[in-house]
């Protein structure tokens, strides 16, 4: 429809305010933040040095190669654990079963994180139920403690991700015809070949857009490893706030803060290029 | 001969209904066999029990002498080309063919080898690289066929692969198909609920209602001598009257169609005299205006309108009851004179109609 | 394997117990913080003393249920408010957008598509921060230049407006441009035909066929926005939201009136999902 130009200026006024104003304003106001410091006289200036300290300083570095590398793990378990679920759903459920399941798979998801989060605190800490359970039968006489721990960070982690890995991955695996899979087998294959040849290779862009954005979810989560993760393992934003709101020092935060939206960005692009897949496909 | 499939009383239930009921066929090694039928008679429930994806509820299927009763459908000699095909969208049409091959172990260039043999066989050479997406719909045909043929089955299974097509392309495809199955001599089982497909491809044709088998025989036998009334409506198309049986012997029947003609047919099944009955005229048994009235049935019709459609073109008359009869219009130019609105006279020979106890009365 | 094809006993019984346990995983942290709001205890653990509403209704001094906690309360309000502004705000902004992408044919509409989808691909934490960075430079420069203080340019209740505003519209977008891409612009032209004017066809036509995609999406968007964390708590001012005000109590220790809040919220969310659902289900 060759539209009116009003009815176009209507709709991309708004749009446009909500995109530079909140967007791309602030993202580049992060960064000019970033460059500025002060020297020794105290005079503000452009500088590098919020960025020389993030490499000389190891604390720094290494807490952000931690988070990197403990949202790679925190993905891959996901997936693995995701994928028979979404499987079981999708393809063995009965249809019948099959929305029941769904409703009840998202409904955990729809209540706070923070209400997530404390409720496996109150299962895991050490005055938590799993503890007065393991001391009732007998299996342990002190109580152990599993919370503040980094596989306590992880699990938590992993719960809150597992939405984003399963929902993308059932609605991929509904779409593949069960015809495929039977006359795969009907072609001799097994089990693991028909997982290895047909199911995998067709739900690589469900898995890609669950991979993605469990990945970026779990390196910008702040509430599970700061209340599940032990006093000493520090999450790069966990950092960030320290900056900000401890230190005050917003130049520097704003560097670190920089760092993991390049971070992120750069697995999200790399994900794109490897699976030959575009923003938009994944995020629809 | 010996037969490659061999079926005995085959039932499948589900619950209280029984989707295939009893059903024994046999099919003679490198032939070309078709399972005609309405949808839902049950026809791809047998199929599926034949490729191992149902269990059969009671009954034996043997292949080649063996039962299958505790065969995986993966270790069965038969493969099947689904209704939609089922080709793998993410691979190319050699990797689909050596799919098979490659689970069967065989390495590299002896699998490449024979997905090229195999291509060149069903008329793709040169196709191996290119994306499934890519084939046109009869392409895709040959494809999914020759993803089975490749290893070598002892039946090839057929679940209306030629439905999706437009009806220029099947007609095409049910000549190629009977000319492959010719040229590689495996046995095909095919079901389909297109009479014609089944007419023209087969050697012989079950023709199947309600999960069981109402006749098998040659195409020729099935539209010719039709054992049931179910095939006699099914199979071609045919005018139907209903009457009362006035007279029978050996040679036949005489009826009364409740319209008053009195006709003289071929009897099958127990025609009894003072029973109902339903008479089968196809509609090139008619003859409009016969010169030789002698031993004929003969009658009066309104034609209605001209159908044109070629060498099958027909009369739709009427008779002054108005019973709608269909009667063949041969293109010779002999009739070229008749308008609708006309009255002709039709004859037929006795020998051209059948009559079968009416249903319910049986 | 998929329904059709054989399995043996032993792989589906097991496939079954870990579909099984993998929903006491989901449900058990939840069902744990439910059940120990109940229990008349001074601490959200096990052992049982006897079943009790003191963490809802008691108004104090040693306990204090939530129905008297006004700190809570207050926080619970705020978020409430918070949620109802950002719906708003962002479902109006986000159907406008899905008519800009889906319906007008621009200059550099894939840049300014790209740039709709990059809060999706942003962690909330930088989100955050650098709204925050923003609107400080912004208030510095007003103030400078005009001599003029404006308060909501710092932390405050419209700060964290703005701040949720600014992704949630985005996910607004998707699910409202899901719809309008199904629409059939014939109808329009129709209409259009039969002499309505560009704003009336929009009226008339096409709003009444996204109404489900918008009341969905303005649920969604309440949602998040009640129970946002990582943006909010760099924006977040004198009024704490209820996520903001739970985590600084669990972080200090928690008494099982946060359980029943917890409780009140699985329920609360439970309901606004299911009667979403039955409503869009109905629709659909």
């Amino acid at each position: 429809m060759k539209g009116s130009r009003l009815a176009f200026a209507i709709f991309l006024a708004p749009v446009a305010a909500w995109l530079f104003l909140l967007i791309v304003l602030p993202h580049v106001d992060l960064l000019l933040m970033s460059l500025r410091g002060k020297d020794e006289l105290g005079e503000r200036v452009w500088t590098l040095a919020n960025y020389m300290n993030f490499f000389t300083e190891p604390v720094y570095w290494l807490t952000f190669v931690r988070t990197a590398l403990y949202a790679v793990i925190t993905t891959a378990i996901t997936f693995c654990i995701a994928m028979p679920v979404s499987f079981y759903i999708a393809k063995v459920a009965r249809p019948r079963v099959q929305g029941a399941l769904m409703v009840l798979l998202l409904l955990p998801f729809w209540v706070s994180e923070l209400v997530r989060v404390y409720g496996w605190m109150i299962l895991l800490r050490e005055s938590g139920v799993l503890n007065f359970f393991l001391m009732k039968l007998g299996l342990t006489q002190k109580p152990v403690e599993m919370l503040y721990t980094d596989a306590a960070m992880i699990l938590g982690l992993v719960y809150t991700s597992m939405l984003f890995m399963v929902v993308p991955l059932v609605s991929v695996m509904d779409s593949l015809d069960d015809s495929l899979i039977e006359a795969a087998y009907d072609l001799g294959a097994g089990k693991w070949t028909i997982w290895r040849t047909i199911i995998i290779p067709h739900c690589k862009p469900g898995i890609t857009s669950g991979a993605i954005v469990v990945f970026m979810l779990t390196l910008g989560n702040y509430l599970t490893p700061n209340l599940m993760g032990g006093k000493n393992s520090l999450w790069f934003t966990e950092q960030i706030y320290n900056q900000f709101i401890a230190s005050f020092n917003w130049n520097q935060g704003s560097a670190f803060g920089f760092l993991l939206l390049a971070l992120s960005s750069l697995i999200i692009w790399l994900g794109l290029k490897l699976s030959r897949q575009k923003l938009g496909e994944v995020a629809s | 001969m010996a037969s490659d499939l061999s079926v005995r009383n085959l039932t499948k239930r589900f619950g209280e209904f029984k989707a295939v009921d009893e059903v024994s066929f046999d099919v003679p090694a490198g032939s070309f066999f078709s399972i005609l039928g309405p949808s839902g008679c049950g026809k791809t429930t047998l199929l599926r029990m034949v490729a191992g994806f149902e269990a059969q509820s009671s009954g034996v299927i043997e292949i080649r002498g063996k039962d299958m009763a505790d065969v995986a459908p993966n270790r069965r000699p038969v493969n099947l080309v689904f209704q939609h095909l089922a080709l793998f969208p993410m691979m190319s049409v050699a990797e689909n063919i050596a799919f098979g091959l490659k689970r069967r172990g065989l390495k590299g260039a002896e699998v490449g080898r024979r997905v090229e043999a195999m291509l060149e066989r069903v008329g793709l050479p040169g196709y191996g690289p290119k994306s499934v997406n890519q084939l046109s719909g009869g392409q895709k045909q040959r494809v999914a066929i020759a993803r089975c043929l490749v290893l070598e089955p002892s039946v090839l299974l057929l679940d209306e692969p030629l439905g999706a097509l437009d009806l220029k392309l099947r007609e095409q495809m049910k000549v190629e198909l009977k000319k492959l199955q010719a040229k590689v001599g495996t046995t095909f089982i095919y079901i389909t609920h297109d009479q014609s497909e089944a007419l023209v491809m087969s050697d012989r044709v079950a023709v199947m209602n309600r999960g069981r088998f109402e006749q098998i025989g040659r195409p020729q036998e099935l539209y010719g001598e039709p054992a049931t009334p179910f095939v006699a409506r099914f199979v071609g198309e045919n005018n139907v009257w209903s009457g009362e049986v006035t007279a029978s012997d050996a040679a036949g029947a005489t009826i009364r169609t409740d319209e008053g003609f009195v006709f003289k047919a071929r009897a099958k099944g127990a025609c009894a005299p003072g029973g109902r009955a339903d008479l089968y005229l196809r509609p090139e048994a008619m003859r409009i205006e016969p010169r030789e009235a002698e031993g004929l049935n003969t009658f009066a019709v309104t034609v209605k309108a001209i159908l044109f459609d070629g060498a099958n073109s027909r009369l739709l008359t009427v008779t002054e009851q108005e019973h709608e009869l269909l009667v063949s219009l041969p293109q010779n130019r002999r009739f070229d004179h008749i308008a609708p609105g006309q009255r002709i006279t039709v004859g037929w020979h006795p020998d051209s109609g059948l009559c079968f106890p009416a249903m319910g009365a049986s | 394997m998929i329904r059709t094809l054989p399995t043996s006993r032993a792989y589906d019984w097991s496939y079954t117990a870990f579909i099984v346990l993998y929903f006491v995983f989901l449900f058990a942290p939840l069902v744990v913080t439910c059940v120990l709001a109940f229990n008349d205890s001074n601490f959200p653990s096990l052992p049982w003393y006897g079943f009790s509403l003191d963490w809802f209704t008691s108004p104090g001094p040693e306990r204090v249920g939530i129905f008297h906690d006004a700190q809570n309360l207050r926080a619970i309000k705020t978020s409430f408010t918070t949620a109802v502004f950002v719906s708003i705000f962002s479902t109006a902004v986000g159907t406008l957008a899905s008519f800009l992408f889906e319906q007008e044919d621009f200059r550099f509409k894939n840049a300014l598509y790209f740039l709709m989808l990059a809060p999706l691909v942003i962690p909330g934490v930088i989100l955050g921060i650098s709204q925050l960075l923003a609107a400080n430079s912004a208030g510095t420069f007003i103030d400078e230049t005009l001599g003029i203080d404006v308060p909501f340019l710092r932390p405050s209740f419209w700060l964290v407006v703005l701040g949720q505003f600014s992704f949630i519209t985005t996910f607004v977008t998707l699910v409202v441009s899901a719809r309008l891409k199904k629409f059939d612009r014939s109808l329009e032209e129709a209409a259009l035909n039969l002499g309505a004017n560009r704003f009336q066809v929009i009226w008339h036509i096409t709003l009444k066929f996204l109404r489900p995609a918008i009341v969905g999406a303005g649920a969604v968007a309440f949602l998040m926005s009640f129970e946002n964390f990582n943006t909010t708590l760099f924006l977040v001012g004198s009024e704490p939201t209820l996520p903001i005000n739970l985590y600084l109590q669990v972080r200090d220790g928690s008494t099982p009136v946060i359980n029943a809040i917890s409780l009140l919220l699985i329920l609360g969310t439970s309901l606004l999902v299911l009667v979403n659902l039955s409503f869009s289900r109905k629709k659909a």
